[in-house]
C-alpha cells in the first residue's frame, strides 16, 4: 500500500463516524482530493482482495471501515459488540415520511400516518436519526423535522438521492390492489 | 390516539420487542378488569389496517365499494378492541360520512361529481408510497446492521466537541503551583489559648490572712460581690490548694448550702514562704479525714 492508503487507513480506523474525503484530504496537505479518492480506491481493493475481515464502505457522504457480514453473527455471540435494535414499523414510517417531506411538521406525518407520531419522534431524536432544523412559517410556528446523516449511515446510504424518487415507486401507478 | 392507547402502543411503537407479541391479542386478557390496553400488534394505524382489508378483499384501491369496506372495518376494530382508539374510530367515521355521501342521488352524466372516496383514495395512496418505502429501508438497514463500526454507532451524528490542547507543563511548574498554594493556607488554623492571668498565690495569702485572723471564713468573704471570674477563679484553686496543704478544712453543712473555710493549727504554723504552684506534683491526697466536701463544686455554690 502507498504511504498516503496507510494514512487513511489509520485515520479512519481512529474516526468514529464516516470521513468526507474532504477531512481525509486534510490528513495531508500534500494530497489533493484525486489522490485521496485513489488511495481509499486501493484501501477498499486491498480490504476485498488480501483477504481482510473488515470492508470500506462508502456511507453517508463520508467513508466508513465496518466489518464485514459474515462476521457479525460470531461477534455477537462473543459479546464484543452488539447489533442495534430494529426500527419498528411505525418508526420506519415516520423516518420514510420525513426523509421524503423533509423538511416537515409534526401534524403532516401525523395526517398522513393517520395516527399520532409524538413519542416516535421523540425516540427518533433521541437517536439522532432525525433533528429539528427550523419553524414552519405557518399559525402555531411548528418545528420542522429532517433526516440527520445518522440517518443515511443507519440506513447504509450515500446520500438521500440513494432513496428511489417518489414517482419511481410502483404504487404511483395504476393498478388493482393484489395480495 | 388516546392518552392509555398511546401508552399502551409506546412499548411497541419504537422498537421491536425481542418476543413478537401474536398480531392482535388484547393484552386485557391478562389482567380482568383492565380498562383500556390494546396491543396493535402489526397494525400501525386505521389507514394500515384499511389496506391490509382491501388487500384481503383484492379490491381496487381507486373503486373501492365503500359499504362493504366501512361495514368490514368497523367488525374488525371490534374484534381487535381497537374501537375505542381515536384514530381507529376518527377513519370509522370518516367510512361513514362517505358511505353516506355516496347515497345521495346523483344526475347521471355529471361530470361535476366530486368522488367523496377521492380524499380517502389519496391518503391510502400515500400511505402505500410510505410502506413501500419503509420495505426498502428495512432491507438497506439490515444491510447496516450486520457491520460494525469502529467505535460502534455513536447515539448522536455530531463528533464530539474538539478537546482541548494537551497541558504544556514540566514537573517543576507542577511544584511551583503546589509551593504556591501551600504558602496560601499557612498552615492549618489552630486555636491559641489566651493564658489566664489567674493570681492563685495573691489568692493563697488573702486567704492564709483571713484566717489566720479569724477561725472561719465564709465563701463569700473571700470573694466579692463584684467579683471577676479569674478572681473566683483564683479564690477556688486557692482554697483547694489549701485544704491539700491541710491547712484548712472546707465544710458545707448542707447541699448546696455555702462553704465553711476553717483555719487549722497546722495553717497556723505554715509559713508564708510555700508557693501556691496549682498542678505542682505533690502527696496525692492529703485531705484530712474529717473533711466532707461533697461533689458539689464550691464555684457551683457561689
Amino acid at each position: 500500500m502507498t504511504p498516503l492508503a496507510q494514512l487513511l487507513e489509520a485515520a479512519l480506523f481512529a474516526s468514529g463516524a464516516p470521513a468526507t474525503v474532504e477531512a481525509l484530504a486534510a490528513l495531508d496537505p500534500e494530497a489533493s482530493a484525486e489522490q485521496v479518492r485513489a488511495a481509499l480506491d486501493e484501501l477498499r481493493c486491498h480490504y476485498d482482495e488480501a483477504g481482510h475481515g473488515v470492508e470500506l464502505v462508502e456511507v453517508a457522504g463520508g467513508w466508513q471501515v465496518l466489518t464485514r457480514p459474515e462476521y457479525t453473527a460470531a461477534i455477537e455471540r462473543a459479546q464484543l459488540a452488539s447489533r442495534p435494535h430494529r426500527l419498528s414499523a411505525a418508526a420506519l414510517e415516520t423516518l420514510a415520511l420525513i426523509a421524503y417531506r423533509q423538511p416537515i411538521t409534526r401534524a403532516d406525518i401525523e395526517e398522513i400516518r393517520g395516527v399520532s407520531a409524538g413519542s416516535i419522534l421523540k425516540s427518533l431524536l433521541e437517536r439522532g436519526l432525525v433533528d429539528v432544523v427550523g419553524k414552519a412559517d405557518v399559525l402555531g410556528r411548528p418545528l420542522l423535522y429532517a433526516t440527520t446523516p445518522a440517518f443515511l449511515e443507519h440506513f447504509s446510504l450515500r446520500h438521500l438521492g440513494e432513496l428511489p424518487r417518489a414517482d419511481e415507486l410502483a404504487v404511483a401507478l395504476r393498478s388493482p390492489v393484489t395480495a | 390516539m388516546t392518552v392509555a392507547a398511546d401508552l399502551a402502543s409506546r412499548a411497541h411503537a419504537f422498537e421491536e420487542s425481542p418476543v413478537p407479541q401474536p398480531a392482535g391479542v388484547p393484552a386485557a386478557e391478562h389482567g380482568a378488569g383492565a380498562t383500556f390496553v390494546v396491543d396493535l400488534g402489526h397494525f400501525n394505524g386505521p389507514l394500515d389496517l384499511l389496506l391490509t382489508l382491501l388487500r384481503e378483499e383484492q379490491i381496487d384501491i381507486y373503486d373501492i365499494p365503500i359499504a362493504r369496506v366501512a361495514e368490514q372495518f368497523l367488525a374488525r376494530i371490534q374484534s381487535l378492541r381497537l374501537d375505542e382508539a381515536a384514530d381507529y374510530l376518527e377513519m370509522a367515521a370518516r367510512l361513514l360520512r362517505i358511505k353516506a355521501q355516496m347515497l345521495l342521488p346523483r344526475r347521471d352524466g355529471d361530470e361535476a361529481w366530486d368522488d367523496p372516496r377521492a380524499e380517502l383514495v389519496r391518503r391510502l395512496l400515500e400511505y402505500q408510497q410510505i410502506r413501500e418505502v419503509v420495505d426498502l429501508l428495512e432491507a438497506r438497514a439490515e444491510l447496516r446492521r450486520a457491520r460494525f463500526a469502529r467505535p460502534p454507532l455513536p447515539a448522536t451524528d455530531r463528533l464530539p466537541a474538539a478537546t482541548p490542547a494537551p497541558l504544556a507543563a514540566a514537573l517543576a511548574d507542577l511544584l511551583g503551583a503546589v509551593d504556591r498554594v501551600l504558602r496560601m493556607t499557612r498552615g492549618p488554623i489552630v486555636h491559641t489559648v489566651i493564658p489566664r492571668a489567674l493570681d492563685v498565690a495573691g489568692a493563697l495569702d488573702a486567704a492564709r490572712l483571713l484566717l489566720a485572723r479569724r477561725q472561719r471564713v465564709h465563701w463569700g468573704d473571700l470573694v466579692g460581690t463584684q467579683a471577676e471570674p479569674w478572681q473566683i477563679l483564683s479564690v477556688l484553686l486557692a482554697l483547694l490548694e489549701l485544704a491539700r496543704l491541710g491547712e484548712c478544712v472546707l465544710r458545707q453543712p448542707s447541699p448546696f448550702g455555702g462553704l465553711e473555710i476553717a483555719g487549722t493549727s497546722r495553717g497556723a504554723s505554715a509559713s508564708h514562704d510555700s508557693a501556691g504552684r496549682v498542678g505542682a506534683p505533690g502527696p496525692p491526697s492529703v485531705f484530712p479525714p474529717t473533711s466532707d466536701i461533697t461533689h458539689d463544686t464550691p464555684g457551683a455554690a457561689a
